[in-house]
């Protein structure tokens, strides 16, 4: 049994692999009964103490058209309100019998807790920790710029937004570098973080010196409570330096892909027309993140193959992986 | 499972040894041959039948099939590919990943799906690609193609056209390949 709590967890043949896989699901999302039974009998929790939508949606349909059984444990109607622990909360989930535990959590670092704590007899998945990591965000961003680009390996992308506080950003910067991408951080500096030492990027506070020599712009979203914690002084004053608007997107280049990992505050970070350019792929993303959390469930659950996710698959993954019969 | 999987899968897994030559390439190819004039036969024609090789050893075969159609009968049958890996009962036993790509150019419905493959044995992969062409559809009827039927069958399931049928120790193991059809065994490396 293994986790997916972090890009870290998968070096880039890993990524790779599990981008090749997500293909297959992405097929099986096309059938005209998008449904196989491959992880019939298991059981998946979302354990969210955090809001989502597209990212429960979306592992929801992953599980479902895998014909796993799913479970949703949301705090607000939950024994949390009673105060029972996080541990507790775990325990007593495992006790239940479950195979996955899919954790957002405001608090980084949750995910590692509860896999410490259910040591190997449940797989853990990080869908969001805090600030920290959101590592299937950035395996389905890998794949839509693969799918439009053959290849991240050179691809210059713009991360444009509140770098700061955002887990997609960290987890896209690891993803992307580990790829070959060559990554720009474009933000005001009180969106940055503090300190960029060790990570791979170039940063710039000038979108639109940035703009023309793209291949990628990646928008995220502004978070409208960073305006009262006095980061930015208006949103409309971020939008004028720092968002996408129909004049900044004229300079892109003719094949340049606008991307977002949504929620969308449109007229904020990114301008209603420029949302819906052919040229922006917000949708693709969504449609993809469904078959890349298939891969994700299907690897950790149902391919018996110890370690796919992890820098030194052990010598029998790798045979299974690439058995000789298939060049022949 | 497939002939071709067992060779990577412990306790199965080691390198293929070829021990006897059954078929050469010029059997395999007056098998196929022949074949196609059954499939043609069977169905008084060639109307509605679609092709499907397994991934990976019946891809090649049912192209193979394809060829020989349309020089009998003058009629391009639809080809397809289907990998069963996300259908197979052994999963949780046995490391099982999709490797190669799923490909069904038409609807199925109402269609005659000839399924391909190179080796008949226990039957599961036939039995997972039934269950999976049903998320495609529901085709009128579902023949079975083989180049080797090795017997050991776990499930009722039977071939309808066979390029030969192979008596089998059940740990020896067939070979196809276009250059013809060898048996042997896996001999673990090291030994």
């Amino acid at each position: 049994m293994q986790h997916l709590l972090s890009i870290q967890d998968l070096d880039r043949a890993g990524i790779e692999q599990l981008l090749d896989l997500t293909d297959r699901f992405v097929e099986v999302s096309q059938r005209q009964i998008p449904k196989v039974p491959a992880l019939r009998g298991k059981n998946v929790v979302w354990l969210f103490y955090e809001d989502s939508t597209r990212t429960r949606l979306s592992f929801e349909q992953a599980a479902k058209r895998l014909s796993a059984d799913t479970m949703t444990f949301s705090v607000g109607s939950s024994s949390v309100k009673k105060g029972e622990s996080l541990r507790d909360t775990v325990l007593t989930i495992e006790a239940m019998g479950v195979d996955a535990v899919v954790v957002r959590h405001a608090s980084s670092g949750v995910p590692w807790q509860i896999a410490r704590w259910l040591e190997d007899r449940v797989s853990v998945v990080n869908a969001g920790d805090g600030w920290h990591e959101h590592p299937t965000q950035a395996l389905l961003d890998c794949y839509t710029i693969r799918e439009h680009r053959g290849s991240l390996e050179g691809q210059r992308i713009a991360i444009v937004g509140d770098v700061k506080h955002s887990r997609v950003a960290r987890s896209d910067v690891l993803a992307f570098t580990a790829l070959g991408a060559e990554v720009t951080l474009v933000a005001p500096p009180t969106l940055l973080p503090p300190n960029l030492d060790g990570w791979p990027v170039r940063v710039s506070h000038d979108l639109d010196a940035v703009v023309g020599d793209v291949d990628v712009v990646y928008l995220l979203r502004m978070q409208r409570e960073r305006m009262t914690e006095h980061l930015v002084p208006t949103l409309r004053e971020y939008t004028a330096r720092y968002g996408l608007t129909m004049r900044r997107a004229e300079r892109l280049r003719d094949d340049a892909l606008v991307m977002h990992p949504g929620p969308m505050n449109r007229g904020v970070e990114i301008s209603a027309e420029v949302a819906d350019l052919p040229r922006s792929v917000i949708i693709d993303q969504v449609r993809n993140g469904v078959a890349v959390r298939m891969a994700v469930l299907y690897l950790l659950l149902g391919s018996g193959v110890e370690r796919v996710l992890g820098p030194e698959p052990a010598p029998d993954a790798v045979l299974a992986l690439e058995p000789e019969g298939a060049s022949r | 499972m497939a002939e071709r999987e067992r060779r990577s899968t412990p306790p199965y897994g080691g390198v293929f040894v070829a021990r006897t030559q059954v078929m050469d390439a010029d059997d395999v190819r007056r098998a196929i041959w022949r074949m196609a004039h059954e499939i043609v036969e069977r169905n008084h024609g060639l109307d509605h039948v679609v092709l499907i090789g397994l991934q990976t050893g019946g891809v090649l075969l049912a192209e193979a099939f394809a060829e020989a159609l349309a020089e009998i009968d003058g009629t391009d049958v639809p080809v397809g590919t289907l990998d069963v890996a996300l259908h197979r009962d052994d999963i949780g036993i046995r490391p099982v990943l999709p490797e190669a790509e799923t490909h069904i150019p038409v609807d199925l419905d109402g269609a005659v799906v000839v399924l391909v493959d190179d080796v008949l044995f226990t039957g599961r992969t036939i039995r997972a690609a039934l269950d999976a062409l049903s998320t495609f559809g529901r085709p009128r009827a579902v023949q079975l193609a083989v180049m080797v039927d090795r017997g050991h069958r776990e499930l009722p399931i039977r071939p309808d056209f066979v390029g030969k049928n192979l008596p089998t120790r059940r740990d020896e193991m067939v070979n196809v390949s276009p250059s013809g059809v060898e048996l042997g065994e896996l001999v673990k490396e090291g030994r």
